[in-house]
């Protein structure tokens, strides 16, 4: 670019220099600020509250967002526990007992009839005295006949009334959103050893399993910030006291921990206060990782000069730790705490599992696998695991939509 | 280095300490004790109670006498290998726990291995296969493992191996080989017992694993050193083993601390399914009976392996990761 411009070589050359540009000069009044001015998308971005771009952020993370949803349906039925079980907690029918899901058809021999099921043979096998249940769908031979039975459709009834409950325990009531046929039977998820419906109870179920983890992080949560606020911000004995206190609850294994606490609740405790015991067990011996993690940032961020300026105001160091300090990494510990809930829910379910957690009548989806525990049931009534599902689908949700929480949790990045 | 071992080893006692008051704090939580239980059992079925024999218990124990100084009597038992009498089995806590604490210490470590093997091939195909279908293949599979409870793995796995490869439901080995001495055929059948505890317990702590070295591995390839590496032509597989790989191998080392208590916590619950001759089965029961010395003394050796992995986590750490000096050197 410095060497001369050498005609009809020049990749400018040519006809623009020929004839030379206009002088050029803007007709509208100078204004010094037009660079600083942000348009109207720039500016919703940079005054955006830190919430607010977080939401952004998390819109983002299309994982997060399904997950979130599913949280929020799920938490959302355990307000209508007993209203989307198409039967009660505890029903029980002794005709049908371990007998396997019923499939919802749409069909009759091509002829549209609605969603329906088809009624139930029942036959028992003489030899291993095994329950034998055959749909009467007018085509398969039951063992104890020579033909099929005529078919038997029972139509699914919808915003109807049906088997009577009392809605949390208070209210009865007998309105559900599903209801089987007059007579007839609908086992989503087939039945248990005393034949009551595994779909109901582990709607019903929802409601003990999901608040178990919500109870026991809150008081861990609690526990982490008080505890682990005062050791980040004083410092010195109280941080060593506390730190040795985490070491050796950590190096404890969790579970067997949990096994003999629980073991330790007394035997005559009614279900639900044995119910508060064991989340306040989860809760209590899970509070090291968050308070950790609050210790940390609080001995960096005590250095600040906001901090600084807040001693010197004279305020007093709850007031500065939860008014200044707290807010300024409430999200990190939001998803953090959110990552801990599945762990809960997991534990929970193993407690109950080994009959060293809930009891009965209180059911969880725990206690509901408490049945599953022999390999029977694998080969004989799978249908007992089912349970399981609600499960993996809460543990992977909260996985997911947590880990979507702990990116936007710093949306300046 | 020598100083360092020794302070991390004097450092082990205090956690030690506060562990076994811990435990003898649990154990001693439910109200009554087994001996009471014990008493009116057997009064209530009109049987003679052997008030000698609990009466030299109780003094043997001290179980007449205040918290804190059975607590003393526990500890220096503890300290001279008597763990204890189990009241439930009438012997000493000694002579029943020894095979089920070995395997219990085979498990865990056959645990530990296969999570190490499987994670490392696994975590680095994911970082350096970013966002192809085989990472969020992995990364999935990886979630299942974490998420579906082990116990019902175990049963599911149970009856697969049981109906495809004909290994015995239940146990460490087969029902023949339960009372004979150790041979090639009996380890042959430990072995083949281990396959499925080992995949349970192991996929939990798998997962995560996977997770932290795929994260590490990512940072790390993407700092400039690996492309002034790829820059002078380096091959690709050299320029990965040798820097990046090696920096991001500190999770396997270090992790080893949160991961024993995950897989020996996984072991138990997986152990009373398939009732493996390990401390779970026995630690559940004995919570339940009361039998306190019996529990406590599982509770202990179970703290114990993850202290000391712990121990051994932070030694090999400091000498494998150049970055950390034990020396002080030079401080700001």
């Amino acid at each position: 670019m410095t060497a001369a411009p050498v005609p009809g070589q020049s990749s400018r050359g040519g006809a623009a220099s020929r004839t030379p540009l206009k002088h050029y000069v803007s007709a509208a009044p100078f204004d010094p600020y037009s660079v600083e001015r942000m348009t109207a998308e720039q500016e919703r971005y940079f005054l955006a509250s830190q919430w607010r771009m977080m939401w952004w952020k998390l819109k983002r993370h299309r994982l997060a967002v399904i997950s979130g949803a599913i949280l929020l349906v799920m938490y959302a039925s355990i307000f209508l526990s007993e209203l989307i079980a198409p039967y009660n907690l505890h029903s029980r029918f002794t005709d049908f007992i371990y007998a396997p899901p019923q499939r919802v058809h749409l069909f009759h021999e091509g002829s549209f009839q609605g969603p329906f099921v088809y009624g139930y043979h029942y036959s028992l096998n003489m030899d291993n005295l095994q329950r034998i249940y055959t749909p009467k769908d007018g085509k398969t031979v039951p063992p104890d006949m020579a033909a099929p039975p005529p078919p038997e459709i029972q139509k699914l009834r919808f915003f109807c009334l049906g088997d009577p409950y009392e809605y949390m325990g208070l209210i009865p009531g007998s309105f559900h959103f599903i209801c089987p046929a007059e007579n007839g039977t609908m086992f989503l998820f087939g039945t248990d050893r005393l034949g009551r419906d595994m779909f109901s109870r582990i709607v019903i179920g929802t409601r003990v399993s999901l608040t178990v983890g919500l109870i026991g992080v809150s008081i861990s949560f609690l526990l982490g910030i008080i505890i682990g606020g005062f050791a980040g911000y004083y410092g010195g004995w109280v941080d060593i006291i506390v730190q040795r206190v985490i070491e050796v609850l950590r190096s404890l294994p969790e579970l067997p921990l949990w096994l003999a606490l629980s073991a330790a609740l007394p035997v005559n405790w009614s279900p639900l206060l044995i119910y508060f015991g064991i989340t306040i067990i989860l809760g209590l011996l899970d509070w090291t990782g968050l308070a950790r993690a609050v210790r940390s940032k609080l001995l960096s961020l005590r250095e600040e000069d906001f901090c600084t300026a807040a001693q010197l105001m004279g305020a007093s160091p709850s007031r500065i730790i939860g008014r200044h300090l707290l807010p300024s990494f409430m999200s990190h510990l939001i998803a953090s705490a959110t990552l801990r809930i599945p762990a809960m829910i997991l534990g929970e379910t193993a407690l109950s599992f080994l009959g060293l957690g809930l009891r009965p009548p209180i059911t969880s989806w725990g206690v509901l696998l408490n049945e599953a525990q022999n390999i029977n049931v694998v080969v004989l009534y799978p249908w007992l695991m089912l349970p399981v599902l609600p499960v993996v689908v809460m543990v992977l949700a909260f996985n997911f939509f947590g880990d979507g929480l702990r990116d936007a949790a710093d949306p300046y990045k | 280095m020598l100083g360092y071992i020794v302070h991390r080893l004097l450092i082990m006692i205090p956690t030690l300490l506060a562990i076994s008051a811990l435990t003898f704090i649990i154990i001693q939580l439910p109200p009554g004790d087994y001996l009471e239980t014990y008493i009116a059992e057997l009064e209530s079925q009109g049987e003679s109670v052997d008030v000698e024999k609990i009466q030299q218990l109780k003094e043997q124990y001290g179980l007449d006498k205040p918290m804190i100084v059975q607590y003393l009597y526990w500890l220096g038992g503890l300290l001279q290998g008597d763990m204890g009498y189990s009241f439930e089995y009438s012997q000493p806590v000694s002579a029943i726990v020894g095979d089920r604490l070995f395997l219990t210490f085979v498990v865990t470590l056959a645990t530990v291995l296969f999570t190490y093997i499987v994670a490392f091939p696994i975590g680095v195909y994911s970082a350096t296969h970013q966002y192809s279908w085989g990472d969020y293949g992995l990364t999935f599979l990886g979630f299942l493992g974490l998420a579906t409870p082990n116990f019902l793995l175990a049963l599911v796995l149970l009856y697969m191996f049981n109906r495809y490869f004909g290994i015995s439901i239940g146990g460490l080995m087969e029902p023949e080989f339960v009372d004979q001495p150790w041979s090639a055929e009996k380890m042959a059948s430990v072995i083949q017992h281990l396959i499925v505890p080992t995949l349970v317990i192991g996929t939990a702590g798998t997962a995560g694993m996977i997770r932290r070295l795929r994260a590490n591995l990512l940072d790390e390839l993407q700092k400039q050193y690996v492309t002034t590496g790829r820059a002078k032509g380096l091959p690709p597989l050299k320029l990965l083993l040798k820097y990046p790989l090696r920096m991001s191998l500190n999770p396997f080392i270090s992790d080893i601390g949160d991961l024993l208590p995950e897989l020996v916590s996984g072991s138990v619950i997986v152990s009373v399914v398939m009732s493996l001759p390990t401390t779970g089965p026995m630690l559940l029961s004995a919570l339940r009976s009361q039998d306190m010395y019996l529990a406590g003394s599982f509770l202990m050796f179970l703290a114990l392996l993850t202290v000391i992995g712990m121990f051994i986590s932070d030694l090999a750490l400091a000498v494998l990761d150049p970055r950390i000096r034990l020396h002080g050197g030079a401080t700001k």
